[in-house]
């Protein structure tokens, strides 16, 4: 018999959880037929602005819209002060861990992380070795994914600290809702997550070069065909300053410059949303058209901000992933607030051994992997899917961790047969530099296909808008 | 603003321009096809508009025998010449794309609603059916753009780019119309048998050139006489009132780059100066007395080589 599954509003079939009683109350209000309009108007809107994304490795017409629901995810006050509180020591504790890996290894001369997984880890750059960056920061921007699973107790699932995205989608979910449903918010005291752009502008300058009193920032895109592109572009308009692709920008004379009408001008602080491989092709690959020759010394030189910084990705990586518990207690003789799940690294052969005799029951995934693509979830798999990925694993077990199939918690959904229970996860935001900052909320993504756990949009996910409740 | 957002803009611009002068351009050879010439006077039409578009070697490779199907196609549809009209407002459009957060709502939507509807009319069969219908579309199409930037923009940096691009398009464009008909033609006019021919069907020319610069109306309020060539020129080149004129996009062109003047424009501001002060002081009779024919090929030299000065000073320069 499948696990019960910890369900977000109802605490069983009749009895609605206190945080969403007014909501529940509202939506036995509405007549389906209101809500059918709102929704079409919902799905126009997103359309008409141009909310969408693109998705790769299919044909033509590849921009798609992320379905959006009308029901929120509701985080009652309480809850929220906790994972806030987890949040700020686990970003806390990783970036302290990416200053240490690249400076003196204390963790590594501790025997806390075995020096092979950090420095024959492909996401570890030498070229950083050594670096200051300014105020220690190298996760500017962090979006940490947390499930909710069991009795309702939280986990992270994946840190992520490179160039994270969803942001704009957090924004624009609360957006579509105060329009659609004004009422609600009347009616419930939700806290505000519009002011994030403005955090993030504040963040950016505040770890401008030293000695820059008003530090030029720029949003750095790949262009406009990234499946991004649509939130680089928002976050750029959003914060007043000018989205760059890297054939913009120039190395002169020690300093990054941007080429506008008016003649270089000097940038200060560059956040950047594309992959440290094209930043710069003198430095690391030399086919990218996307970067800038000559950023990497600059950059070196302390002359110009990177956000995130370069060789972030040691860090979310899911072999180290095991290890952040032990970062917190590590760096800052702290418990870790948040739980880590059960992880067993393909590497070590007794935890290899325990994953081959239990794939049907576990979610494998690719060490590097992202976005939901090269995973195997057992239960959900045939018996042809989970042998072929047994040869896979078998070729290449350093490739690969393994964790319970967690029961997520669900949210009721609108789905084609009404309204449906379906898992889902969050992400929150957490800007660092001078301090650690971030909105009460995040980014909700729901797995629409009924069962199934995999929320990411590229395989057919939606969102949802979340509401963190204040006191 | 970043140099790329303004080439973009330059080039959107300049895109939609030069769909509506080639549709103006191909609609007077249309017409024209209409009077009864022999079959050779209306090949010559068709291949004047080719070589002054420099896209005659281009053709003749493709195609070989000279149709006017073939002409149509070549310039309205064919994706693989850049200055097609279907090239032209894709371009734009994608230019637009680009840039998507500096235009308004309207000026994206435009160019994208442009870029929409040409497809289906391509597929309708409206060109072949009715080409002049196709042409007066692609003008209003234009106009509408030009009109939504007018009416929706702010007057900052952006706005003056777009501008800048309209009118040293247009001006360009103004002067290959004028020399459609000095193109290609033998350097000794009297050894060419259809001279004789072609002379009789000048009145008809001319008028056409008039109509296609949407001028016939004005020339006749403004010279009140029977069209001749001179005056046909002298309005389409000189007259500061004419807004298609090579004197009224060259007084855009100055005040625009006044307007966006940065520390290594001036000699380009001198460039286009020049220009505009010698179509400003010139008569027509001198400039007659000279050859228009090589005036206007001198122009149009000048004209593509401010256009470079411009992408050095301000834009994405195009060897970079």
């Amino acid at each position: 018999m499948p696990p019960k599954i910890f369900d977000e509003m109802y605490e069983d079939a009749d009895s609605v959880r206190s945080h969403y009683r007014s909501f529940a109350t509202w939506l036995s209000e509405q007549s389906p037929e209101t809500i059918a309009r709102k929704r079409a108007e919902s799905d126009l809107i997103f359309r008409r602005v141009g909310i969408t994304f693109a998705v790769y490795g299919s044909d033509a017409g590849t921009e798609r819209l992320i379905p959006f629901d009308i029901i929120p995810r509701i985080i009652p006050a309480a809850e929220w002060a906790q994972l806030e509180a987890g949040l700020e020591q686990r970003v806390k504790a990783l970036n302290m861990f990416i200053h240490d890996i690249y400076h003196a290894q204390n963790i590594v001369k501790a025997g806390v992380i075995p020096a092979e997984q950090i420095f024959k880890n492909a996401q570890y750059r030498p070229e950083m070795q050594g670096i200051s960056v300014v105020s220690d920061i190298y996760a500017h921007i962090a979006g940490i994914d947390i499930v909710r699973a069991g009795e309702g107790e939280f986990y992270v699932l994946e840190d992520n600290l490179r160039v994270p995205s969803g942001v704009s989608y957090m924004l624009e979910n609360r957006k579509m809702m105060m329009r659609l449903f004004p009422e609600l918010f009347s009616r419930n005291k939700i806290a505000p997550v519009e002011h994030y752009p403005d955090m993030l502008l504040d963040n950016l300058r505040s770890v401008a070069p030293l000695g820059i009193s008003d530090p030029t920032v720029v949003v750095m895109t790949p262009g406009m065909y990234n499946s991004a592109y649509f939130e680089h572009a928002f976050l750029a308009q959003q914060m007043g300053v000018e989205l760059v692709e890297g054939k913009d920008l120039f190395v002169d004379d020690n300093a990054v410059y941007m080429r506008t009408t008016r003649g270089p001008k000097r940038v200060d602080v560059i956040y950047r949303r594309i992959d440290d491989d094209f930043l710069d092709p003198l430095a690391f690959r030399s086919d990218s058209t996307l970067g800038v020759p000559g950023l990497l010394s600059v950059y070196r030189e302390g002359r110009v901000t990177l956000a995130n910084a370069i060789g972030t990705g040691v860090a979310d990586d899911k072999s180290i992933y095991p290890f952040v518990p032990d970062m917190v207690r590590f760096y800052l003789s702290e418990e870790p607030i948040l739980n880590n799940v059960p992880t067993w690294q393909c590497r070590k052969k007794e935890d290899l051994e325990y994953t081959l005799a239990h794939l049907p029951e576990l979610v494998v995934k690719e060490v590097h992997g992202a976005g939901g693509y090269g995973m195997l979830v057992g239960p959900a798999s045939t018996r042809e899917e989970i042998e072929s990925f047994r040869r896979r694993l078998l070729a290449r077990p350093d490739g690969y961790i393994a964790q319970p199939t967690l029961a997520l918690s669900a949210c009721p959904t609108y789905v084609e047969s009404g309204i449906a229970p379906r898992h889902i996860d969050l992400r929150p935001f957490v800007l660092s530099g001078k301090t650690i900052s971030m909105v009460r909320g995040g980014l909700t993504r729901v797995a629409l296909k009924e069962g199934s756990l995999v929320v990411n949009s590229s395989q057919g996910g939606g969102t949802k808008d979340t509401w963190v409740l204040e006191k | 603003m970043l140099s790329r957002t303004a080439d973009h803009l330059f080039w959107m611009a300049r895109y939609i321009e030069r769909a509506e002068n080639t549709a103006r351009m191909l609609d007077v050879n249309v017409q024209t096809a209409l009077l009864p010439r022999s079959a050779h006077t209306a090949e010559q039409g068709w291949r004047a508009v080719l070589g002054i578009s420099e896209l005659l070697q281009e053709f003749d490779d493709k195609y070989g025998l000279l149709t006017t199907k073939d002409v149509l196609d070549f310039m309205v549809r064919d994706p693989e010449n850049p200055s097609s009209i279907a090239s032209c407002l894709t371009q734009a459009r994608e230019n637009a794309r680009a840039v998507r957060g500096t235009l308004t709502t309207e000026i994206w939507e435009t160019h994208n609603a442009t870029w929409l509807s040409m497809q289906e009319h391509l597929k309708s069969g409206m060109l072949e059916q009715n080409p002049s219908q196709f042409f007066d579309w692609v003008k209003h199409r234009s106009h509408l753009s030009r009109g939504v930037t007018l009416g929706t923009m702010l007057k900052d940096e952006a706005f003056h780019f777009v501008r800048l691009g309209t009118f040293l398009e247009r001006a360009d464009n103004t002067a290959r119309i004028l020399d459609v008909k000095f193109h290609g033609t033998a350097k000794n006019p009297h050894a060419d048998p259809h001279v004789e021919e072609e002379e009789q069907f000048d009145f008809y020319y001319w008028a056409a050139i008039l109509r296609s610069v949407s001028g016939f109306e004005i020339y006749r309020k403004v010279y009140r006489d029977v069209i001749t060539p001179k005056r046909v020129a002298e309005l389409l080149m000189l007259r500061a009132d004419m807004p298609r004129s090579l004197l009224a996009c060259l007084e855009e062109v100055v005040s625009t780059l006044c307007a966006v003047q940065n520390d290594v424009s001036g000699d380009t501001e001198r460039y286009a100066g020049k220009l505009h002060a010698e179509l400003k002081f010139n008569s027509i009779d001198e400039i007659l007395a000279d050859g228009l024919h090589d005036y206007l090929t001198q122009f149009l030299e000048r004209i593509y080589e401010l256009g470079n000065c411009i992408s050095r000073d301000f834009l994405v320069p195009l060897a970079a």
